[in-house]
């Protein structure tokens, strides 16, 4: 079920204050979250947001067409891997 | 035989069930047309009048995607988040499924028919 639009699209109020602040300046260096869980506002648009995955800051360049999605989407939280032979044994389909 | 949006015309078949053969019409959907076209739902698709058959197909015109305008809809909507570099596209992307589902087992309809691996045998 979908968020009450009642209640408006959710961002935490600290990611929320240094957008603000730095909508104001123009300093190009990403702004540095944890909240993966903000929702993307069109302010947010042309921004760089350091979106955190656990383990580093991942940089996220904000487009037009994110808004709407939530900065944790961005920014994949697991290490995809892969066994050493498996183009191999694909192609071959061996048993 | 009667055509609508395209190809579609299974015979012999009530015209309710006759319809959910066009992409994006399922029964639900199929019923208000009907409702609103206001042809009896039991009817086969061929003893419909041709007057009937222009209702039905101006409803759907004018108030449903349908066929190829609606699988274009959902491709681009795929395409859209492969382009994003959405966690939803990446999965897209791989084949795998996207709603957070286990594919430590299962998943087969995404990942398609079993690649057996080396050496995974029971002891």
């Amino acid at each position: 079920m979908p968020r009450s639009v009642k209640k408006g699209p959710f961002v935490d109020e600290h990611l929320a204050r240094k957008v603000r602040t730095s909508l104001g300046t123009d300093s190009r260096r990403p702004i540095k979250t944890w909240s993966r869980r903000s929702m993307i506002l069109p302010e947010f648009v042309g921004l760089t947001l350091g979106v955190h995955n656990g383990r580093k800051f991942i940089p996220v360049f904000v487009t037009e067409d994110m808004v709407g999605h939530k900065l944790g989407e961005f920014s994949p939280t697991r290490t995809f891997y892969s066994h050493a032979g498996d183009k191999k044994s694909r192609l071959k389909g061996g048993k | 035989m009667a055509r609508i949006a395209g190809v579609d015309l299974p015979k012999g078949k009530r015209i309710e069930i006759a319809l959910t053969y066009i992409y994006g019409i399922g029964r639900s959907t199929s019923q208000r047309i009907l409702d609103e076209a206001e042809v009896d739902r039991n009817l086969k698709s061929d003893d419909l009048v041709e007057g009937q058959i222009a209702g039905i197909r101006k409803i759907i015109d004018e108030k449903y995607k349908v066929e190829g305008d609606l699988r274009r809809d959902v491709s681009m909507n795929i395409k859209r988040l492969m382009d994003l570099g959405a966690y939803r596209g990446l999965r897209h992307r791989k084949g795998l499924p996207a709603r957070g589902q286990r594919t430590s087992t299962n998943a087969r309809t995404r990942k398609g028919p079993r690649r057996s691996v080396m050496g995974k045998r029971k002891k």
